[in-house]
């Protein structure tokens, strides 16, 4: 497996060679910074795609064909055409918070993202907490959500606000427990462990029932936690027109709108990660020319191979299922997915303790 | 006939009587409610369905008349109620017993200027708060001045009135308001992704639960029976395309059929065929088109393309015989305007073919999903008691157990012939009403297929009765014809009196009668549940605006 980590130290000694150490720590960082919002934009330009796309299919459409070859400059020409757009002013709202929500939600997307691994030593930043810090960083969104309704003085906003805090806190816990199911099965909190654990077996086959479980109870609550179908409720198109961002506009509503595939992606990457072995290829133990042959694919592409096989089954059922109704969604919470969570955790500790995994 | 004659007769013994098509009769309005609570109440007349309220100016007097159905005995009664005072016309109001009256007493309001006593909410229905004059009375002044085009919020929208006879005979106003100061109103519409058009709904919410709902209708209203008085006949005709869009051809067929019955035309039975053909395409592109947009404002936007997916296909068959796939045109007085398409029973043939595979698909993606049942199931609560007071005819009164198939309880057209069910559920919740249409679309398909056959059994090629004169006038009477529609029933009443234009044309539209309980149906549900209901019920602003 090629090891990104040697590149990045070269480049590190390259310019600890030339200056003192803290200004090649303030460029790495700039570098750093810079890549991440490039990579962060050209992804979310591709999701767009993506999901555009895929809805087609499932609608028996085309999706956009116009535009280049296949539609792929369609999402350019849409991003170029929000970027243009005028930042309506409206009277009597909250001037500072209403200006600030977008931000407030670009950033909580924007930190959590930087903690993915992207494969075999393209990591920003690894600590003995990075996965308590990803959560941390993620729950921020709800924030600017929050903020965006309340300041925008209309109706609409503050119901889709409102739901939109009930409904982020209730579906952090299931996100919160069922990560904590594999960091119990992993014994670390660190993303790069948690990879180097899975390197003879990804965790979904290697904890038993209980991680299947604490899988699908994942994919529930990560699609809830973004505010995706059939959990859309903060934007419920058809009842509260769009929800906590209506009365946003140009690059504003833009952040709003990235920021929602983006999450789509940080929540299939962390799956990929808590699950399917982050960049770690497919291993299966005892299998020497099989696991060879995976290694010649690269970490990078395993790692977005993955996330976008979880975004498709998220898109998948966004584009299939209603929409549920609060008081369900709140249910589902709290009288399902929240308790089976709890003893889920609970059995991961015991076939832990009692060595049963795998 | 008698029978009802003689129980009126000794309830009301100033009433005077006249035989039409169905029992008529004339009251004094001091006696009318009195009469109409035995009307409701009594065994022996049991007229419990109140199918409408058609206000008329008879320029001596100014009055309405109430068309009455026994759903039991299926027997039809016409009441005229008429006041001589133009300034101050008054009468009572039968809100209390049939909530139906509750809108369309509000309709003659509006357009008649007529107060009724005893209305626990006397406002305007379609027209501006601040419209001069009632635009359906014969001395009206249309001069543009009195009404201009006003772009200013509509003053004091909330204030509405009840007036109340004291016990001396004098009537007294009280203002009320629609939504107390203190409620927190959530305005759904005129531009709403969900309303399904431009109806204005607001609601009175607590936190997530909907209390009250007030819906503002008129946003398009366009005046169809004012202008129907100064159109000739055929002319009026292409107004019925244009009310509910979604049963152009059945709307158009019943304002033919009321036309033809006043004349005495025989239609050519290959005529007939083909306009009950077109019905029914018309009934299955509507349902479709109700599974598509129900589904999508329930957020499932894939369900929605599935069903346009065979509309279209509908449309196409449309677009060769009638040269249009909205606004059809296609029913004229005395037949249809041209013969069918050659392709038009094999194509009607290919889409009954395809209908059962795709009907298998809708509830695969929707019906029998987890979600999509507990959202509807339950919600929206309609009994068989609320349809019949609110009139709620078609697939939403079907599902509360009512019987209320005008092709099955008054057929028309060649209906008695044909092999069909009438479906009906119990539950009456948004699962009923929706399960009505999607079992309706497997009738539509099974009278297309029957159809097809007695089409091509039907020789020759005479698709408009051959004396259908140049000049129509109708004789000096009124009549009343009904239909069933997309959505429900749907009346036609004329009043002639012998000129080339029609005195009075009222289109008696289902879709009022719906939206008049969506307060009913909604009160004590969630904000996603009035989605729910009012996608279920299933209303066409058109047709409430006309």
């Amino acid at each position: 497996m090629f090891d990104f980590g040697s590149i990045t130290t070269w480049f590190d000694n390259l310019l600890e060679s030339v200056m003192p150490s803290w200004a090649a720590t303030v460029i790495e960082c700039v570098i750093i910074g810079v890549v991440l919002l490039l990579v962060y934009a050209l992804l979310a330009i591709f999701y767009i795609f993506y999901e555009r796309k895929l809805c087609a299919w499932f609608q028996c459409r085309l999706g956009p064909m116009r535009v280049g070859p296949w539609g792929i400059l369609q999402v350019f020409a849409d991003m170029f055409k929000i970027l243009i757009k005028e930042l309506i002013r409206l009277e009597n709202i909250d001037r500072f918070l209403f200006a600030l929500a977008p931000y407030l939600v670009i950033i909580a997307s924007v930190v959590s993202f930087s903690v993915l691994p992207w494969g075999n030593g393209l990591q920003v930043i690894d600590f003995n907490i990075g996965v308590f810090f990803m959560i941390a960083a993620s729950s921020l969104g709800v924030l600017g959500i929050l903020l965006a309704g309340w300041s925008s003085n209309n109706k609409y906003t503050l119901i889709g606000a409102m739901r939109s805090g009930a409904q982020m806190i209730s579906y952090e816990l299931s996100v919160g427990l069922s990560i904590m199911t594999i960091v119990v099965l992993a014994g670390t909190m660190s993303v790069s462990e948690l990879v180097a654990a899975q390197a003879d077996g990804w965790f979904l086959f290697k904890g038993h029932i209980s991680a299947v479980i604490a899988f699908i109870i994942y994919l529930i609550a990560a699609t809830g936690e973004t505010n995706r179908g059939p959990f859309d409720l903060p934007e419920a198109e058809h009842e509260l027109t769009a929800g906590y961002h209506t009365e946003y506009s140009g690059i504003h509503f833009g952040f709003f709108y990235l920021a929602e595939y983006l999450n789509l992606f940080i929540v299939s990457g962390i799956a990929s990660l808590m699950f399917l072995g982050g960049w770690m290829p497919l291993h299966i133990p005892g299998w020497d020319g099989f696991n060879m042959v995976m290694d010649y694919i690269p970490s990078v592409v395993w790692f977005l191979g993955k996330a976008f096989f979880i975004s498709f089954i998220i898109i998948w059922f966004k584009w299939s299922f209603p929409r549920v109704r609060i008081d369900q969604l709140l249910a589902l919470e709290w009288k399902y997915l929240m308790p089976i969570g709890l003893f889920n955790l609970v059995l991961m500790t015991l076939l832990v303790v009692y060595g049963l995994h795998f | 006939m008698a029978n009802i004659q003689e129980t009126i007769s000794q309830l009301c013994p100033t009433a005077t009587f006249e035989q039409g098509e169905e029992l008529r009769v004339t009251v004094d309005d001091k006696q009318w409610h009195g009469l109409a609570t035995q009307l409701k109440e009594n065994a022996d007349l049991g007229f419990d369905y109140l199918v409408g309220i058609f206000g008329c100016d008879w320029k001596e007097s100014m009055g309405c008349i109430y068309y009455f159905t026994s759903t039991k005995t299926q027997q039809h009664l016409m009441v005229k109620v008429a006041t001589t005072d133009r300034e101050h016309p008054m009468l009572h109001s039968v809100s209390d017993l049939w909530k139906v009256a509750l809108f369309h007493e509000r309709e003659v309001y509006d357009l008649y200027g007529i107060i009724f006593i005893g209305h626990p909410d006397m406002r305007r229905l379609f027209l501006r708060t601040d419209w001069v004059g009632y635009p359906l009375r014969k001395d009206y002044d249309a001069n543009p001045e009195l009404n201009p085009v006003r772009l200013g919020q509509e003053p004091d929208e909330d204030a509405t009135a009840t007036y109340v006879e004291e016990a001396d005979g004098t009537v007294k106003k009280i203002d009320g308001k629609v939504f107390a100061d203190e409620e927190y109103v959530v305005n759904f519409g005129p531009q709403h992704p969900s309303t399904h058009g431009v109806m204005r709904l607001r609601a009175s919410i607590d936190g997530e639960t909907v209390l009250k709902v007030d819906p503002m209708c008129g946003y398009i209203h366009r005046g169809i029976e004012k202008l129907c008085e100064s159109k000739t006949y055929p002319q009026t005709l292409m107004f019925t395309d244009r009310m509910d869009y979604m049963s152009a051809h059945q709307n158009r067929h019943c304002l033919c059929l009321c036309i033809e019955k006043a004349l005495g035309i025989e239609v050519p039975r290959r005529a007939k065929i083909i306009r009950v053909m077109m019905d029914e395409l018309m009934r299955l592109s509507s349902h479709l088109l109700s599974y598509g947009c129900m589904t999508m404002d329930m957020g499932a936007t894939t369900a929605f393309f599935y069903g346009f997916r065979e509309r279209e296909e509908i449309l196409d068959i449309f677009e060769k015989t009638c040269g249009a796939r909205m606004s059809l045109h296609y029913n004229v007085i005395g037949g249809v305007v041209a013969d069918v398409h050659p392709d038009f029973i094999k194509d009607v043939r290919a889409i009954c073919g395809k209908m059962p595979a795709a009907l298998k698909e809708y509830h695969k993606l929707f019906t029998g999903n987890v979600i999509a049942q507990n959202r509807t199931k339950g919600v929206g609560v309609l009994t068989k008691e609320d349809a019949i007071s609110y009139s709620v005819t078609g697939p939403s009164g079907r599902a509360t157990g009512w019987h209320c198939d005008v092709r099955k309880t008054a057929p028309y057209s060649i209906y008695n012939e044909l092999d069909f069910e009438e479906i009906t559920e119990t539950a009456g919740d948004s699962f009923a009403r929706y399960m009505v249409r999607m079992r309706e679309i497997e009738q539509c398909v099974k009278l297309l297929e029957q159809l097809c056959d007695l089409l091509e059994k039907e020789p020759g090629n005479e698709y408009i009765a051959p004396k259908v004169p140049k000049i129509i006038k109708l004789p000096v009477g009124s009549w009343f014809q009904q239909v069933e529609a997309s959505r429900g029933a749907f009346g036609v009443y004329i009043e002639s009196t012998g000129e080339k234009s029609p005195y009075r044309m009222h289109f008696n539209s289902p879709c009022l009668n719906i939206v008049g309980s969506v307060d009913k149906a909604c009160s004590g549900y969630k904000i996603a549940d009035l989605i729910t209901i009012t996608a279920s019920l299933d209303y066409v602003i058109p047709d409430i605006d006309r």
